[in-house]
């Protein structure tokens, strides 16, 4: 049984939050004579391991009070309903939302963001408009628009960013004209770590009347964040990465916003009478929610909110800042590494190369070690264009990481340099 | 756990790795294409001389990639030289069975000379690192979408 978390103790206890994820307690390459190196899991911004409570809180809900939700009259559904729409309030209060009826549930951040190219985009954008995103953008907050600029005309415009990786601000303002109708910037890059300003990229669009999305992916996991504080129109995030499931993201959106965009997909649940003269759809969030959700997904991602805000979110900030100040200054020690992206109040995320030695063969050398950590692109194509890279090695912290870790990654990368001498 | 990364990086390997041979444009060349490695980024052009003879007469290639994809292309333009568009095809069969397949399970390749396999032999630890193959065939897709008249390939396909 994992502990009850309102037993966790302050300061953050890394080793009792580790006990809470059985997979950090695996080995990796063992072999029939040799056993295996402890797992360094350092990828959890490409998806995160799940903990005990998380894993324990589907397990239950399908091994008691499963059914379909909205639907039935029955006990189970009306149980299944109700855990079901505690985890739509858990994740409103989560974001510091208004109410939990501004909370849709997705598949994930990438369905939120193509929900709204989609809905909004193709209802109040049209030919010549442009929207403004960052240079350091994920795919997901580039290729929707892309879609939605080759359907309609719009215009995708990239914000730079500096060497250190935090956003051009100047340029942003420049950049945003009277042709700007929409601007869709990430919260915090999962390459470089770099937390953007929101709250007053929204203010200045505001001022020109133009809405704001938020891609909180990254930044949820990393510190508290305030959607009412920081007046985004919509703001999205993906459970798998928060210690949740896959298959659950949230799109929270401004409920003004909200009613006046047309459905994202047909079908089931987000309808409120169908005829073949013709269909009425229900109100948000329902509306945009066609279709069974991910009913045990979302139950999942309310106990990972339970147990990431039971541990604190501004201890788990320090704990990881701390990690990435120790880790940043392991890696800087090393000769020949370059690190990417080293804006002031960065989440904990380091991207970087080393000298004379591919990324890929970086990864795979290190994995021998047991340390697994991304190397690519990460989906930021255009942000290794900007840095003139083909790649980069990416080290990301989360709650369960520790200062060991990050030097057996430092080891490891060592090991990588003397292995290509 | 060396014993693996040995295996992966033979010295052969580091050595073409560092010291890719015929890396650049190839003398002549009448057929060209780009290989993409999605997973990575990494991207070689290939660019080849077909004679009348349907024979390649040089070989060469362009990019920057890691050890594996690298290492594999430096060999890749000495083999296919001299060898005919069909025998740089069987090669390429070849190739990609002695990364993907265990021994028992490769299909024989009649068209490929023995000491050409035997060269290539070096690059089999990569099947103990399956997402490292798409780095060894990279230049190998290339190579036959330059044979193909095709401009880009992708070592996501096989």
């Amino acid at each position: 049984m994992p502990r009850e978390i309102d037993h966790m103790i302050q300061p953050f206890d890394v080793a009792a939050v580790r006990a809470d994820f059985p997979i950090l307690s695996r080995t990796v390459h063992a072999r029939k004579n040799r056993p295996g190196k402890p797992l360094v899991f350092l990828d959890s911004a490409a998806s995160a391991q799940k903990p005990n409570q998380v894993i324990q809180a589907m397990d239950r809900l399908m091994t008691e009070e499963y059914a379909n939700v909205h639907r039935g009259v029955h006990f189970l559904s009306q149980r299944a309903t109700d855990a079901f729409e505690a985890a739509r309030r858990k994740v409103a209060k989560f974001l510091g939302a208004p109410g939990e009826q501004t909370i849709v549930f997705t598949r994930n951040a990438t369905e939120a963001i193509n929900l709204v190219a989609a809905s909004y985009g193709r209802n109040f954008l049209k030919a010549g408009d442009e929207i403004l995103v960052t240079e350091m953008e994920h795919h997901a907050n580039i290729v929707p628009w892309q879609l939605l600029g080759m359907e309609k005309g719009v215009v995708v415009k990239p914000i730079p960013i500096h060497d250190d990786g935090s956003l051009d601000m100047d340029a942003y303002a420049d950049l945003l004209t009277d042709r700007v109708k929409f601007v869709a910037v990430t919260h915090c890059s999962n390459v470089l770590g770099t937390v953007t300003p929101v709250k007053e990229i929204a203010r200045l669009a505001h001022e020109k009347g133009v809405p704001v999305l938020a891609d909180g992916s990254q930044a949820v996991v990393h510190g508290p964040v305030d959607v009412t504080d920081l007046d985004v129109d919509f703001y999205v995030f993906t459970g798998h990465k928060l210690y949740g499931p896959t298959g659950v993201g949230v799109l929270y959106g401004k409920y003004d916003m909200l009613k006046r965009m047309p459905p994202y997909q047909g079908g089931g649940e987000m309808i409120q009478a169908v005829s073949f003269a013709g269909t009425t759809f229900k109100a948000p969030p329902m509306r945009f929610e066609a279709g069974t959700p991910p009913i045990v997904e979302a139950v999942g991602l309310g106990a990972a909110i339970d147990y990431v805000e039971a541990l604190g979110r501004d201890a788990i900030a320090a704990h990881e800042h701390d990690l990435l100040a120790y880790a940043t200054d392991k890696l800087s020690g090393l000769d020949g590494v370059r690190l990417y992206g080293t804006a002031p109040g960065k989440g904990p995320i380091l991207s970087f190369t080393l000298e004379g030695v591919h990324p890929h063969d970086v990864g795979t050398i290190v994995d021998q070690y047991g340390v697994a950590v991304r190397v690519g692109r990460h989906c930021a194509e255009p942000l290794m264009d900007r840095f003139g890279i083909s790649a980069t090695v990416r080290a990301s912290f989360a709650l369960y990481n520790t200062r060991q870790e990050a030097d057996a990654l430092a080891e490891s990368l060592r090991a990588a340099k003397e292995f290509f001498g | 756990m060396l014993d693996d990364l040995r295996d992966l990086y033979q010295e052969v390997i580091l050595d073409h790795g560092k010291n890719p041979r015929n890396f650049g444009h190839a003398e002549g060349a009448n057929r060209e294409a780009k290989g993409e490695n999605p997973m990575c980024g990494d991207k070689f052009v290939v660019s080849l001389k077909l004679n009348d003879d349907d024979v390649v007469e040089s070989c060469a290639f362009l990019g920057k990639g890691c050890a594996i994809s690298t290492a594999s292309a430096s060999m890749m333009t000495e083999i296919v030289k001299g060898r005919t568009a069909e025998q740089a095809r069987a090669l390429f069969a070849a190739f990609h069975d002695l990364c993907t397949k265990d021994e028992d399970e490769q299909s024989p390749h009649p068209d490929v000379a023995e000491d050409d396999m035997e060269r290539l032999m070096v690059m089999a630890g990569v099947r103990q690192f399956p997402v490292r193959v798409k780095c060894a065939t990279l230049a190998w897709h290339a190579m036959r979408a330059a044979l193909d008249g095709v401009e880009t390939a992708s070592s996501d396909i096989y």
